[in-house]
């Protein structure tokens, strides 16, 4: 039960994602406090820890929406901590946002495109293929192309914020609460989608939520932040089976 | 029924006009929510510079593409210099940097060009059009000018609908920070914004200036009314500003036509208040109410 290091952690190989003694204020308030961690590639780490545990300032502050007071932030051994939130994406690191972030005034088809602006490969033929592939993940989105995303219910609006995310050909995937107000089928639904594309993409995913028996459910490890702090670093399954862990920090 | 398809001629031609500046404030607030009330000092710097261009080249068609570029080029230096330090102020900080920035340009071109006001060219003819006898109140620069905003919507149409710079454009407008998140340069789409605005500004300002001359503050009661067909299609929608401006310039001319040219003004400012309380929304926005 470690903390992994930014750089090398326990099974030596070096991590996708890494952040190193992040440290995160908003005026007086500390978000994070000295955050250490490692997202190996192609699996799914979970971020778990109540309400203002600091789990969302995490995604901003590695996507670079708010930059920290210390600490690095590492994407595939590079430094990412001072880039640019528009080319963070471009760098392969691509953030769905809490509360979905569907852009309802444009067409579900539309918002796809958007997300595969970036991709430097993109030829149109590239592009389609993108997003066919979004609509066979997702097959209510298909149906609904041509719709205005405000149309769509909140399952499919969380769907149609992955696969937008996924048009950018992400190496890693930053998934903010993607269980947030949807029914518990839904949720599982999209569950098995994430997992299904670290099982046949060697996607990385990072799984911030506070529905801690979902995300448990899919994923590899399981970080616990508590006001600011790792306080759990551990294999998903070992915190799963701890009793007491889960009392005292997930509440199940 | 003659004179009614005059006045309904003439309101068209001025509606398109109205139209064109109405599309330029559409084009900041749906961007910026900023109410750009120097968009008749940047006209009106533009035009004066196609004044100065046709009277050195004697060319009208030289003037008229220097006036576009110069629109393109004053409103992304605006943007840049002026704009982009309020953006993210309290929305009274844009009022009045736009108020003084409007006195600025006036006061530049009252420097360079004098106070007087100076005639400026037509694109064609103003003999109105023989048909069957009659001879309407509608010539080839009216046309002109009618042709010049439907083609002017049309590329803007053609710039958002189908375009990735449109994409990235609608987008950052309307969620700025997902848009960052996929890698939209949100700066640089507010920049093309307010060019392409003022671009259609410089449109509007060499449509007009004929027939209202060109002085410092030739402009100001042109914004009144471009402001109001923006009010009354709907502040968010371009499409809305063009139909607003239309509809505008035919109540304008009606009223000018059956009940005096001095009551056009009021007439703007009830098309305002009517709106604002029956549908503040404006006829083309749909959706959740504005702010203001």
């Amino acid at each position: 039960m470690s903390a992994t290091s930014g750089r090398g952690p326990v099974d030596g190989a070096a991590p996708m994602l890494a952040v190193d003694d992040l440290t995160v204020a908003y005026g007086a308030v500390t978000a994070l406090d000295g955050v250490r961690l490692g997202v190996p590639e192609g699996g799914i780490t979970a971020v778990l820890g109540a309400n203002g545990a600091g789990k969302s300032s995490l995604l901003r502050t590695i996507n670079g929406l708010v930059r920290p007071r210390t600490g690095t932030v590492t994407l595939a051994g590079e430094d990412i901590t001072r880039v640019a939130v528009e080319d963070v994406v471009r760098r392969g690191l691509a953030h769905v946002p809490e509360g979905r972030g569907v852009i309802v005034e444009l067409t579900v088809e539309e918002n796809l495109r958007l997300g595969g602006l970036v991709r430097r490969d993109g030829d149109g033929e590239g592009r389609a293929a993108a997003a066919d592939r979004v609509y066979t993940l997702f097959k209510p989105l298909a149906e609904r192309r041509r719709r205005p995303a405000q149309t769509l219910s909140g399952g499919e609006r969380q769907m149609l914020a992955i696969g937008r995310a996924l048009m950018s050909r992400p190496r890693v995937l930053l998934l903010d609460e993607p269980s947030l107000g949807l029914a518990p089928r839904v949720t599982a639904d999209i569950m098995a989608v994430v997992r299904g594309l670290r099982d046949s993409e060697n996607l990385t995913v990072l799984l911030v939520e506070q529905n801690a028996r979902s995300a448990l459910s899919i994923a590899d490890r399981a970080i616990v932040l508590n006001v600011g702090r790792v306080v759990v670093d551990a294999p998903a399954g070992e915190l799963a089976a701890d009793a007491s862990l889960r009392h005292a920090y997930l509440g199940f | 029924m003659e004179r009614f398809l005059n006045l309904t001629l003439t309101g068209v031609s001025s509606g398109v006009v109205y139209a064109a500046a109405a599309l330029a404030l559409v084009l900041i607030w749906r961007s910026t929510r900023i109410v750009n009330f120097a968009q008749g000092g940047m006209m009106m710097i533009t035009t004066f510079v196609a004044y100065s261009v046709v009277r050195s080249t004697d060319s009208y068609w030289a003037g008229f593409a220097v006036a576009l570029v110069a629109g393109l080029v004053l409103g992304a230096v605006v943007e840049r210099l002026v704009i982009r330090p309020v953006e993210d102020a309290p929305p009274l900080n844009a009022v009045i940097v736009t108020l003084g920035l409007l006195i600025f340009l006036q006061a530049i071109a009252g420097m360079i060009w004098g106070g007087e006001p100076r005639s400026f060219p037509v694109a064609f003819g103003i003999e109105g059009y023989d048909v069957a006898g009659t001879r309407l109140l509608f010539s080839s620069s009216d046309l002109f000018a009618v042709l010049a905003v439907v083609v002017v919507m049309g590329l803007l149409v053609v710039l958002f609908r189908a375009t990735p710079v449109g994409l990235r454009m609608r987008a950052a407008a309307f969620a700025p920070e997902t848009a960052r998140i996929l890698g939209v340069r949100v700066g640089r789409t507010l920049t093309l914004g307010w060019a392409l605005a003022a671009m259609v500004g410089a449109l509007a300002g060499l449509l007009v200036a004929p027939s209202t001359f060109v002085s410092p503050s030739a402009f100001d009661q042109i914004l009144v009314f471009g402001f109001a067909a923006a009010v009354l299609g709907g502040l968010d929608s371009p499409l809305g500003a063009v139909v607003g401006g239309l509809l505008l310039g035919l109540l304008l001319s009606y009223l000018s036509g059956y009940a005096g040219s001095e009551v056009v003004t009021l007439g703007a400012l009830v098309v305002v208040i009517v709106v604002l309380m029956v549908r503040p929304s404006g006829l083309f926005t749909s959706g959740a109410g504005r702010r203001v």
